[in-house]
């Protein structure tokens, strides 16, 4: 395995770095937290799907910034080892336009079996079933084949995972199939919560997130992200960007989406989030629209994962190393 | 075998329950209590929450859901868990005593108690528990074939299967089966109305009487409970109370007395008010169950406030189990844990001083 050049990355927590994401962001709590932003302007110039070749390159000039790694491959081999089962966690519940792109999962996919994974140990999940069909990801009838699996189908466990305020039984995907999980989570605005990022995407990996929007998810978002088997098995976020949204969401609203034609790539899922909302605030006041802020949704749970109970990242922009490619 | 799942386990009624082992129109029906709002959203009306909800989406209660701009119910007549229990065990103590009530739950609840003890069925979406088909007409003949007087709405929260409380109770009526229903009351006014025409007891469980304990563990408020108690009072509709007590949490002298003057102001003191012992579950197993002292403690304070009717629930053999006429003080209906020893009532007077005793007695002739 080639040694990633990242910030941070010692000795001592190689492994971690390489493999298991939240554990080696506690201890390398100090240093900065990379974010990379790739984009691509001429990637979707209208709302038509873009093209997948485009979207391949893309994603490599992500994924290989963000390990600091010789080639793609190369960055791809260290999220996950070629024996495991890898989860893709995909945000689908509203629908194509809004949803996960098919063809950034199709990408992924491809360079996951590029490094080793095979299609059939490649796990696309969300809630529902029909939510995967409805955002395009058909359930797979072979064995050899990538499958997409709903919580419906899958169901939960019987151990309630508790902390703090959240209590919640957790999607048998996450804590039994699979061993690693990438995050896979739209750059959009949400009506309650402010914003949807990563954080907010692991409310598709448990039974009752209907109880975890009041106070605009504070600090529910934060507390069910302590949950250990989704801060030990996520070992990516990588936020497709290409469509996104500015407001209306969760729902798909054409009329306040745009091509920000990017992805945003990150272990930290705080400092990715912060660094999502952001961009939504820029585009927000671009257009003539309030801050989250002056609408009383502005997504304090992202400060609240970061505070010394919670210590899922870093919210402070001096701590993020915020790369663009 | 769950408890509650006893009766649905043994029915072997196919024309009554057929089982359902995936989502089914059957169940969803278009919700009564909601309001259209542009770009295809909704705010629900049926309680004090008023979610706001996306198209695809649902609220709070994870029961109802937002299909391009309608709101449905998808708990009815999905009943998840069906069983025959003493109408003591709601607990309703003024309302047909020493009789079964044919008690039934769907998923969901509009509040996340972190001590409750269904926690497997309120805090779960309909499609997560296995569920039976009884539609209203075939849950009042189960509850004649069961001999159960009463059809009781509980275990979760009936006011987020309104619907089919409305409908059952309606059927219930037609058929000489009461409705009882075993509530939060986090309802708002006009859906409260609505069943107040249909039901004919109502039991809400009143968790504190702080609104901070109800935003930090009932994850709910105060006031548009105390607001329905009120409301059941002004429609006539038999209610009683009752208080689960949480060390710590919801036990000081100033909030029984608080209770107590309130009860009596805004609800007169002949209404029954149950102080119920706590035992750790769900997300609250770091405290202890209650102590009896503590409980003997509310009653005493709610007695000297003037309380006529104060018992102590979950502490079977407790004295303040049974019903005590408040003006010769011999006890009128005897009970020990959720059976009823023996009633001196006549024509729903105290047998031996032939003081009124309220309540809803109609039945008690017969045992």
């Amino acid at each position: 395995m080639g040694m990633g050049t990242q910030a941070g990355i010692t000795r001592r927590n190689l492994l971690c770095a390489g493999l298991g994401g939240a554990v080696a962001l506690r201890a390398a709590a100090p240093e900065k937290s990379r974010v990379v932003i790739a984009s691509d302007p001429a990637l979707r110039a209208t709302f038509a799907s873009p093209e997948s070749a485009r979207v391949l390159k893309l994603l490599d000039r992500a994924v290989q910034s963000f390990y600091a790694a010789d080639s793609p491959l190369a960055a791809w081999k260290k999220i996950a080892r070629p024996n495991e089962v890898v989860g893709l966690k995909v945000n689908c519940l509203s629908g194509r336009g809004a949803a996960t792109s098919t063809v950034l999962v199709e990408a992924i996919g491809e360079r996951l079996q590029q490094a080793g994974i095979p299609a059939r140990n490649i796990v696309v999940w969300d809630r529902l079933n029909s939510d995967l069909e409805s955002a395009g990801f058909q359930p797979a009838s072979r064995k050899d084949r990538i499958r997409c699996l709903g919580n419906d189908s899958a169901g939960y466990g019987m151990d309630l995972a508790v902390f703090g305020s959240a209590g919640s039984l957790l999607s048998n995907t996450l804590t039994k199939t699979c061993d690693a999980v990438i995050n896979l989570p739209v750059l959009k605005d949400h009506g309650i919560a402010g914003v949807t990022l990563a954080l907010k995407n692991v409310f598709g990996a448990i039974h009752n997130p209907n109880k975890y929007h009041v106070n605009a998810g504070n600090p529910y978002i934060a507390d069910v992200n302590m949950f250990p088997a989704i801060r030990q098995k996520i070992r990516l976020t990588i936020c497709d960007a290409i469509s996104a949204q500015y407001e209306g969401g969760p729902s798909y609203m054409p009329q306040w989406s745009w091509s920000f034609n990017g992805l945003l790539v990150a272990r930290d899922p705080v400092a990715l989030d912060y660094t999502g909302w952001q961009i939504l605030e820029r585009k927000r006041a671009e257009k003539g629209f309030k801050s989250l802020r002056d609408l009383h949704r502005e997504p304090l749970y992202i400060a609240t994962a970061a505070d010394s109970a919670h210590r899922l990242g870093t919210n402070d922009p001096q701590r993020i190393d915020l790369v663009k490619v | 075998m769950d408890r509650r799942r006893f009766v649905l386990d043994s029915l072997a009624l196919p024309c009554l329950a057929a089982r359902a082992a995936a989502p089914d129109a059957r169940f969803t029906v278009e919700a009564r209590f909601y309001e259209k709002l542009p770009y295809k959203k909704i705010k629900c009306k049926l309680c004090p929450r008023e979610c706001v909800i996306d198209d695809r989406e649902r609220g709070y209660c994870g029961v109802r859901e937002n299909r391009g701009g309608t709101y449905y119910s998808l708990v009815y007549s999905r009943v998840c868990a069906a069983h025959v229990d003493p109408i003591e065990k709601k607990p309703l103590f003024h309302f047909l005593p020493g009789t079964q009530a044919f008690s039934v739950a769907t998923a969901g609840c509009n509040v996340n108690c972190k001590f409750c003890q269904n926690w497997d069925i309120s805090q779960v979406r309909p499609e997560q528990v296995e569920s039976e088909y009884i539609p209203p007409r075939n849950l009042a003949a189960l509850a004649r074939r069961y001999n159960c007087p009463s059809i009781a709405y509980t275990y979760s929260e009936p006011v987020v299967f309104s619907e089919y409380v409305l409908d059952s109770a309606e059927a219930g009526r037609a058929a000489g089966v009461k409705s009882v229903v075993i509530s939060g009351g986090y309802i708002q006014e006009e859906p409260l109305k609505q069943l107040c025409r249909r039901v004919d007891a109502v039991k809400i469980d009143l968790k504190a009487f702080s609104e901070k304990y109800y935003k930090e563990v009932v994850n709910g408020e105060l006031k548009p409970v105390l607001d329905a108690l009120v409301t059941l009072r002004k429609q006539g509709v038999w209610h009683e109370v009752v208080y689960l007590v949480v060390p710590t949490l919801n036990d000081s002298d100033a909030e029984f007395r608080g209770l107590a003057r309130w009860v009596k102001t805004e609800l007169g003191p002949d209404v029954p008010l149950h102080f119920s012992r706590f035992y750790p579950q769900y997300l609250l197993k770091n405290l202890p169950p209650t102590p009896i002292a503590t409980l003997d403690r509310a009653k005493s304070i709610c007695d000297a406030e003037g309380l006529h009717y104060v018992y102590i629930g979950n502490v079977p053999g407790h004295p303040a189990e049974s019903t005590w006429c408040p003006k010769c003080r011999r006890a009128v209906v005897e009970r020990a844990g959720f059976t009823v020893r023996a009633i001196h009532l006549d024509g729903g007077k105290c047998h031996f001083c032939h003081q009124p005793i309220p309540g809803i007695w109609e039945r008690t002739s017969r045992l």
